[in-house]
């Protein structure tokens, strides 16, 4: 756990990319982790050939959230929704499968986390909150 | 910390307890956490075990397992006789002159329930006076039975705001259910006047006594409330099984909340009767090894010297809250007059959770998070907080470990 404080996810827990509000997002949903009181929001536009092309959230959290929450934002941008899933489908593997970190980039950083199964939830729930949002179109 | 000490002098009495033996008598304490030797300070969410409580168990089910009330062979008497007996243990534990006033139930909350459900005076629309720093336990029953919900303020310091306490017992609620000591704080509030107040104008009181029981002798007669209800996982006995202790004349006018075997007197499809309190209460094969199990915790903190136990436990809370203060950014919350050996804090620019993890990874258990009192912690501006709480097979040694591991997590995110 100490290795994974010590990663990159300080550095984004202190200078959180995309920690910002959209105006006129095509897309937006909310969560929150009834347990520890984590929120977050998450603001897309996709494009109309299906390219995200800005992403950004807001809320509060432990280190590993927003540090998630950082570094999804800089993975999907640029992505189309069908990757962004993808990518999404691979970060849940790894913490909660023991999948590989192929083609996981920077995000792997948070494979040390799949030994902590009560903190894994910090690091997916804006993954489940931009899955949300993709899956409930427009709903700003 | 003032815990049994009321009125006397406030200075810390030296320990007299054998420390290394108490904790011998824990199992789990000789184990360890993450690969470090475990320092278990959540005391507050459930406490260790005793060999003495473990053995009861084993034994139980080891010579005396059969369901009670049934058979007339000799292992259903042995259970039977057990599990009747544990009623007259609790109600002399509690200082409750009548044994059919202890109901056996699933812990505190399953307690509440009961109450919230069966009083005949919560009905939709009433209102019953809880306070901000209570447990969802104490609030969310009240609420599911159509009660407003009504709370004494809590001072910065974490105590009850007792004007407006009076003021809002003076409007007469339905009910005044309060907690008697604070798991987010640790704050024992002072019951016996809250009662004396709603006495006065005939206002029941409820008291959740989870935190209380394990820490200090608690006597259901000199408080003078009406119900008091308490788990006894949090008294080094087993989960699943609690207590709801109730005068007399309210159980015998509360209906069943739950039917099934055992709580009857006859049965018919025309019309069935109901065995009198507290059988009434207690529908199917109640948790009996569980019971055998508290009995055990009871027995075996009794034998303990309690007036030594008080004197560890504050002389471990003077040392933690020193250490504590010491750390720079460190805040601590519950700062009241007369409190247990409870340490909740805030450390400037790291996140409960984080701090939790970081504890954790050298074998530290603490929580981290809102401890079941959304309503306190909104009330405080604080998303969550980190709490360590004490019991007295703790050591300074391990405080002295958490100001370590503190320290180095706070440079950790310094960096």
């Amino acid at each position: 756990m100490n290795e994974l404080y010590q990663s990159v996810i300080i550095e984004h827990y202190r200078s959180p990319r995309n920690f910002r509000t959209i105006d006129g997002p095509t897309h937006h949903a909310d969560g929150r982790n009834p347990l520890c009181g984590d929120e977050v929001s998450v603001e897309l536009v996709v494009a109309d050939d299906g390219t995200i092309a800005d992403v950004a959230f807001q809320g509060t959290g432990c280190a590993v959230s927003r540090a998630s929450a950082s570094m999804m934002t800089v993975a999907l941008r640029d992505q189309s929704t069908e990757q962004a899933r993808e990518l999404f489908a691979r970060f849940h593997a790894l913490l909660v499968d023991g999948g590989s970190t192929d083609r996981l980039g920077k995000l792997a950083a948070f494979e040390g986390l799949a030994a902590f199964p009560m903190r894994i939830k910090c690091a997916t729930m804006v993954w489940h909150v931009m899955k949300a949002a993709l899956d409930g179109g427009i709903q700003a | 910390m003032t815990i049994a000490a009321v009125g006397e002098p406030s200075t810390v009495q030296p320990t007299t307890l054998d420390v290394d033996a108490l904790r011998a008598e824990f199992p789990i304490l000789a184990g360890s956490s993450r690969g470090k030797p475990l320092i278990y300070l959540d005391s507050a969410a459930t406490t260790q075990k005793p060999q003495a409580v473990l053995d009861a168990l084993s034994h139980f089910y080891a010579s005396a397992n059969a369901n009670i009330h049934r058979g007339v062979y000799e292992l259903s008497e042995r259970a039977t006789v057990a599990y009747d007996g544990a009623r007259v243990r609790v109600a002399q534990f509690i200082g409750a002159s009548n044994d059919s006033e202890v109901v056996f139930v699933r812990g505190t909350t399953e307690a509440i329930n009961l109450v919230a459900r069966s009083f005949p005076a919560i009905t939709p629309g009433c209102t019953v006076v809880v306070s901000e720093m209570e447990h969802h336990a104490n609030i969310v029953p009240w609420q599911l039975a159509g009660a407003r919900t009504v709370p004494i303020p809590v001072t910065d310091s974490g105590e009850l705001d007792m004007v407006a306490a009076e003021k809002l017992i003076g409007e007469r609620p339905a009910m005044l259910a309060v907690v008697h000591v604070s798991n987010a704080l640790g704050t024992v509030n002072p019951i016996a006047e809250l009662c004396r107040m709603a006495r006065a104008v005939d206002v029941p009181v409820l008291v959740d006594g989870a935190q209380a029981v394990g820490h200090f002798s608690v006597d259901v007669a000199a408080l003078g409330c009406d119900f008091y209800c308490y788990s006894a996982h949090k008294l080094y006995g087993p989960t699943g099984i609690g207590v709801l202790w109730a005068k007399a004349p309210h159980l015998a006018q509360m209906p069943p909340w739950q039917g099934g075997g055992d709580m009857i007197d006859t049965v018919s499809f025309e019309r069935t009767t109901f065995a009198p309190a507290p059988g009434k209460f207690e529908a199917g094969t109640p948790h009996i090894a569980g019971v055998i199990g508290m009995v055990a915790a009871i027995d075996w903190l009794e034998r303990q010297d309690r007036d030594a136990l008080h004197a560890h436990e504050a002389d471990l809370l003077a040392h933690g809250t020193e250490l504590l203060a010491s750390i720079p950014g460190l805040r601590l919350v519950g700062t009241a007059a007369d409190k247990i050996g409870v340490l909740t804090f805030t450390l400037s620019g790291v996140h409960p959770h984080d701090l939790a993890s970081l504890l954790d990874a050298d074998g530290i258990c603490v929580r981290a998070g809102h401890h079941c009192t959304q309503p306190l912690h909104r009330r405080l501006g604080l998303p969550a907080t980190t709490r360590a709480s004490l019991a007295p097979y703790n050591t300074r040694a391990e405080l002295d470990a958490l100001a370590g591991s503190l320290n180095h997590a706070a440079e950790l995110f310094a960096r």
